[in-house]
């Protein structure tokens, strides 16, 4: 039974993983707070689903998903990218929680804030471990997101992009005298961002089978209390904190019912926040002297 | 005066008290997302002294200041610890933490929202907003207002030139929450019902949107926010649903081409706004 919880919570953590990876990524290479990525979670399922109704191929829909997410993700770089590099952390801020209700509204407006139901495009089959039952879905889920981990934690160890990318961190202006086109990578980023993101929106409703024009509000803000419990700038930072607020939802909903879970978690956050601002895999990034 | 105007006009007064609260952080460099969680505690506690002990409407609007004030200061400590985009998170969580307890406390109907008895019609939030507006605006001629500007643009050199940057971060904090609390006093008591879960996060986030069009810079930013933010719905009659559709594109073009916000010193007619578009765009 607690086992089975454990499993549970370590597979709705990985939705918050993809989540957590897309902010955590922004904030530790050029320090933005990209409030805009509980939309793009929300862009992805929802354009999905809405072409699925109208009849749309699967494949297509997803993929149509996908792009949606990283154009969506591309117009923010579009516009704000100039106040980016500015000292005022604070209206680069304000102008992706603009970002936010833009594309909340906007879908509200075109497809309506009704919940709806996600097609059951997966075969409704559960693996079984012992008494351990995982849906085949979720299991997918979780390889992916583990996956795209090892993938991005080699690529910036290990290729001139991920060095490139590690310059910017340290510092945009050296990055940019020793002849590295910052523009272009954060913009590479950006595109990173919009597809990963819309990635867990579209794998989150393949395994939940409900999307709404608000549905990222909810997972965004508890991928944010992820990313910064786990590390903020820490790409394992985000999957340890992703795992724990998955583990923690789960078995706080088990124990105390379904009302109690968001003073947990924000409590955790706030607690971790002044105790520990740097999280529990942190000190990768020293952003309070960069703001 | 009909009853559609009326209400419209009492949002208004809501709005601008809310804004204060929001332009307050905001003037010293602050993001305090926090705002919806101290108007709720302010909502709460001037619907629980006039339903249940029977106060009189000012003495709810009192208590909830008193209340979210002492809160505040309380809460102050280890929130102010933290600076930047981590102050934004940890009020961020201030607010998710207040709302949830409200939404798990059965005294004040939990999930399923809490009645508010006594009625203030309009003439109430409008008096509250005016003299909120002019303490705002009083203040705004004096030193307080340098104090807050010097802070948010340096807060090492206003250190160094003796002002308090704790004592001036935890005034505004605490200011702020008692200003909220009042938003939310007025709205239990015009609206006549409050639940929990109309204050969250994103109740802090639109009302900071607002006063960023209006401008943080100036004291008058809040109210032009605020008006914009009312009536635009009205002016576009009958798709009330693209305001926050045509607000948040408000906001962006604004933070886009004009991150001070309407109220602010322009520049030098319109030949150089032009010159700094076309600068900022090569």
């Amino acid at each position: 039974m607690h086992v089975q919880q454990i499993v549970n919570g370590l597979m709705l953590g990985s939705v918050y993983v993809f989540v957590g990876i897309a902010f955590t990524m922004i904030i530790g290479i050029i320090n933005f707070v990209n409030f805009s990525i509980p939309a793009l979670f929300m862009l992805g399922a929802m354009t999905a689903w809405a072409l699925l109704n109208v009849g749309v191929v699967a494949p297509l829909a997803l993929v149509a998903g996908l792009l949606v997410g990283i154009v969506a993700s591309m117009a923010v770089e579009q516009v704000l990218y100039k106040r980016l590099s500015g000292r005022d952390p604070v209206i680069s801020l304000i102008g992706s929680l603009a970002f936010l209700i833009l594309y909340e509204h906007l879908v509200i407006h075109i497809l309506g804030s009704d919940q709806q139901a996600f097609p059951a495009l997966l075969p409704d089959f559960n693996i079984r471990f012992g008494d351990i039952v995982v849906g085949l879905g979720q299991l997918c889920g979780f390889a992916i997101s583990i996956l795209l981990v090892f993938g991005l934690s080699y690529l910036l160890k290990h290729t001139p992009v991920g060095r490139n990318l590690r310059a910017i961190s340290e510092s945009t202006e050296t990055a940019t005298i020793l002849g590295i086109n910052v523009r272009r990578h954060v913009q590479m980023m950006f595109v990173a961002v919009g597809l990963f993101t819309a990635l867990g929106g579209l794998l989150f409703s393949l395994n939940y089978l409900q999307v709404s024009a608000l549905m990222g509000q909810e997972i965004g803000l508890k991928a944010i209390a992820a990313m910064i419990i786990g590390g903020v700038g820490s790409i394992w930072g985000a999957v340890v904190g992703g795992m724990l607020i998955g583990i923690l939802e789960v078995t706080t909903i088990g124990l105390f019912g379904a009302d109690t879970v968001d003073i947990v978690i924000y409590a955790l956050l706030l607690l971790l926040l002044v105790v520990r601002p740097s999280g529990i895999l942190g000190g990768a990034l020293q952003s309070t002297q960069r703001i | 005066m009909t009853g559609y105007l009326e209400g419209i006009l009492v949002v208004l007064c809501i709005n601008a008290v809310l804004g204060y609260a929001a332009y307050l952080p905001l003037s010293i460099g602050q993001i305090n997302l926090g705002i919806a969680g101290f108007m709720a505690i302010g909502a709460y506690t001037s619907a629980i002294v006039t339903n249940e002990l029977g106060f009189p409407l000012i003495l709810g609007l009192f208590s909830a200041i008193a209340v979210a004030a002492v809160a505040a200061a309380l809460i102050a400590y280890p929130v102010l610890r933290t600076t930047g985009i981590y102050l934004a998170f940890a009020t961020f969580a201030l607010n998710e933490i207040v709302r949830s307890l409200f939404l798990n406390i059965e005294l004040v109907g939990g999930a399923a929202g809490y009645p508010v008895a006594v009625y203030s019609g309009i003439l109430f939030p409008a008096l509250v907003a005016a003299v909120v507006t002019l303490l705002m605006v009083y203040s705004g001629a004096t030193r307080a207002h340098i104090v807050l500007a010097s802070v948010r643009r340096d807060e090492a050199v206003s250190d160094l030139f003796g002002v308090n940057i704790r004592l001036v971060q935890l005034i505004v904090f605490v200011v702020s929450a008692g200003l909220a609390a009042a938003g939310g006093s007025l709205y239990a008591h015009y609206f006549s019902f409050i639940e929990a879960q109309h204050f969250t996060v994103f109740l802090s986030i639109t009302t900071i949107l607002y006063v960023v069009v209006g401008g943080t810079r100036s004291v008058w930013g809040p109210i032009v926010g605020a008006l914009i933010y009312t009536f635009l719905p009205e002016l576009l009659r009958d798709s009330g649903e693209w305001r926050f559709v045509i607000f948040s594109a408000l906001i962006i073009a604004f933070i886009a081409f004009r991150p001070e916000g309407i109220v602010a010193p322009w520049p030098s007619g319109p030949g150089s706004l032009v010159a700094r578009w076309v600068g900022r765009s090569r």
